[in-house]
């Protein structure tokens, strides 16, 4: 690793003068990605900014909405009861990823913005335009199996890998921010981009902006909720497709709903087309293929990936035939 | 290495060609012999060369022992155990958060060493395998995996044991199939998860921990 400049702050002000004052300076939460990213070269920022003292540690309940704030532990925002009563899926879908020691270094903040795990991003010696603008896309002619299957532009084909990301997309969560114009709020589905031209910004944050929290706006689909996960072992591997399903049923009738897939897109991708359709519909396996093929309409795969535009739609199936609780 | 990062990474554009002496001069620092980097230094070579070799003070309480040292910032907590203060009971299997073998407890809470940096935790409080028994007297956790063959070269061991402890104490042992989820941060290539596992129930059961 590279050698770097080290200063903990104590107030999100000096954060933010930290990151105007230098724009090679990156704010360190749990460090589980970005010091990860640091011994391998990729990453290499002259100066680190510890937040891990900063008081974004609270949960709390506001008007109609949950509060997470940006340095809550993936493993305590999982676990906590609040969390729980009112987005349990969000909790599933925290509980599958990485593993529980990596859980209890997580933040919610550093959980948004971790990068993909595309291979070619993290072998320094190989063209990627995500680490080095310009150089060329190595995963479209390449190894490209946990690849995206929509929204990739010919710069760049890798997935957003986070597991929360999925459930806050879902969710409808709304990404706090502070920056040196002051505060500003980003919905969770404009957070991510998505690669088009310019690959190397994953996401719309500005790099003097911090993360300050995560707002979840209540809804009723506590008791509907799942987050399935399909990955090369049953435990601590990133998905190669995951979705987020949440319901308010009526009886056998779907009220309202959320879809979105992970394992799929340079960001969490919301199934806005699915969702539309099963509105109002009967929770049937009928309906969720319909819904399924709905979802994957535009989809393109590039090779060691093809198994995805199946894997894709039976995934989508199987997670509304979970969450609504229909069998056959 | 330097020449690939990004333009994001690089911050501004025409920074490279500076950031890029400033470490290659860093990496001859390192290369000097000692007595050579004093007088580098001491002619201001590189107005960043003492920067890089910064050290910063870390106050930090090892198996109940207080430490007051200087550390490079990038210096991981991992790389602390084991390299200055030769407690070598904490391993490096892949030093990427992959397989756990580095499991420590922070403040009681199980974390991978070699993906934090030792910095972070000025004022904390550490325990690795070697704090976890009571003088000679081992921890109910190592007996356990004595007894129920909880391991074959060992290697993954310390990793294994620090995060069954932890995984009790979360309250995340209350089944096979939970205890399997919850210690799946630790790797075995050796395959002894199935003793692992009778280890941990037999804690679990015997209520000590
Ligand atoms: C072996 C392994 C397996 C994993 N498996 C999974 C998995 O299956 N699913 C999954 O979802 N994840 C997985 N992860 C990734 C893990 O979830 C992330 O590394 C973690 O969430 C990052 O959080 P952090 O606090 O450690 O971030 P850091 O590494 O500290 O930061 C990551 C980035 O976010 C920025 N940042 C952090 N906080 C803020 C803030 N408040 N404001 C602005 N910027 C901020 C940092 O500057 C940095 O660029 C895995 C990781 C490893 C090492
Ligand atoms: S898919 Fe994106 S991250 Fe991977 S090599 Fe191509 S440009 Fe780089
Ligand atoms: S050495 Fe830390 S997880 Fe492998
Ligand atoms: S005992 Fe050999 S790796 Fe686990």
């Amino acid at each position: 690793m590279n050698n770097f400049q080290y200063t903990r702050v104590k107030s999100p002000a000096t954060a933010i003068t930290e990151l105007s004052k230098n724009p090679a300076a990156k704010l360190l939460a749990g460090g589980t990605n970005l010091i990860d990213l640091m011994k391998y070269g990729v990453m290499s920022p002259d100066k680190l900014v510890d937040i891990n003292r900063l008081e974004f540690s609270d949960i709390k309940r506001g008007q109609g909405t949950l509060h997470i704030g940006s340095m809550v532990r993936n493993s305590v925002a999982a676990a906590d009861a609040t969390v729980l009563e009112y987005q349990p899926l969000l909790s599933q879908a925290m509980l599958a990823g990485a593993s529980a020691q990596l859980r209890n270094k997580a933040s919610m903040g550093g959980n948004l913005l971790q990068r993909t795990r595309c291979p070619y991003f993290y072998d320094i010696t190989a063209d990627c335009n995500k680490r080095a603008p310009g150089t060329g896309c190595s995963a479209l002619e390449g190894f490209n199996r946990m690849h995206a299957i929509f929204g990739a532009s010919s710069s760049c084909i890798a997935v957003n890998p986070s597991d929360m990301n999925v459930a806050l997309v879902a969710l409808d969560a709304v990404v706090q921010v502070s920056g040196p114009k002051g505060n500003r709020s980003i919905m969770m589905a404009d957070f991510h981009r998505l690669p088009g031209t310019h690959p190397e910004l994953d996401s719309t944050l500005d790099k003097k902006e911090i993360i300050t929290g995560i707002v979840i706006p209540d809804n009723a689909f506590a008791k509907h909720t799942t987050y399935l996960k399909v990955r090369d072992r049953a435990s601590y591997a990133f998905a190669l497709i995951s979705v987020a399903a949440a319901l308010e049923m009526d009886g056998s009738t779907i009220k309202d709903l959320r879809l979105a897939m992970g394992g799929v897109a340079h960001k969490p991708w919301r199934l806005t087309e699915a969702e539309n359709f099963l509105k109002g519909k009967t929770a049937s396996v009928a309906n969720f293929k319909l819904a399924a093929e709905l979802a994957m309409k535009g989809a393109k795969s590039y090779g060691h990936n093809d198994f995805k535009l199946k894997l894709a739609p039976n995934s989508i199936i199987q997670a509304l035939k979970t969450a609504s609780g229909v069998k056959a | 290495m330097i020449e690939n990062k990004s333009q994001e990474e690089q911050g501004i554009k025409g920074n490279s060609r500076r950031d890029f002496l400033k470490k290659s001069s860093v990496i001859t620092a390192i290369a000097l012999t000692p007595a050579a980097a004093v007088k580098a230094s001491d002619l201001k070579l590189d107005e960043r060369f003492s920067d890089a070799l910064e050290q910063q003070s870390l106050s930090i309480e090892i198996n109940g022992q207080q430490h007051e040292l200087k550390v490079e910032p990038r210096l991981t907590l991992l790389d602390l155990l084991r390299e200055r203060l030769k407690l070598t009971g904490t391993k490096k299997g892949c030093d990427q958060g992959q397989c756990g073998a580095c499991t420590v407890h922070i403040d009681g809470v199980r974390t991978n060493s070699c993906l934090t940096l030792a910095i972070m935790h000025d004022g904390a409080k550490i325990t690795t395998i070697e704090g976890l028994s009571n003088g000679t007297r081992l921890h109910p956790m190592q007996e356990a995996f004595i007894k129920h063959d909880g391991f074959q070269c060992g290697y993954c061991t310390p990793g294994q044991i620090m995060s069954a402890v932890a995984c009790i104490n979360e309250g995340h042992a209350n089944s096979e199939t939970e205890i399997r989820e919850f210690m799946s941060g630790n790797i075995c290539r050796c395959g002894a998860y199935a003793n692992i596992v009778n280890a941990i129930q037999e804690v679990k059961a015997g209520g000590k921990i």
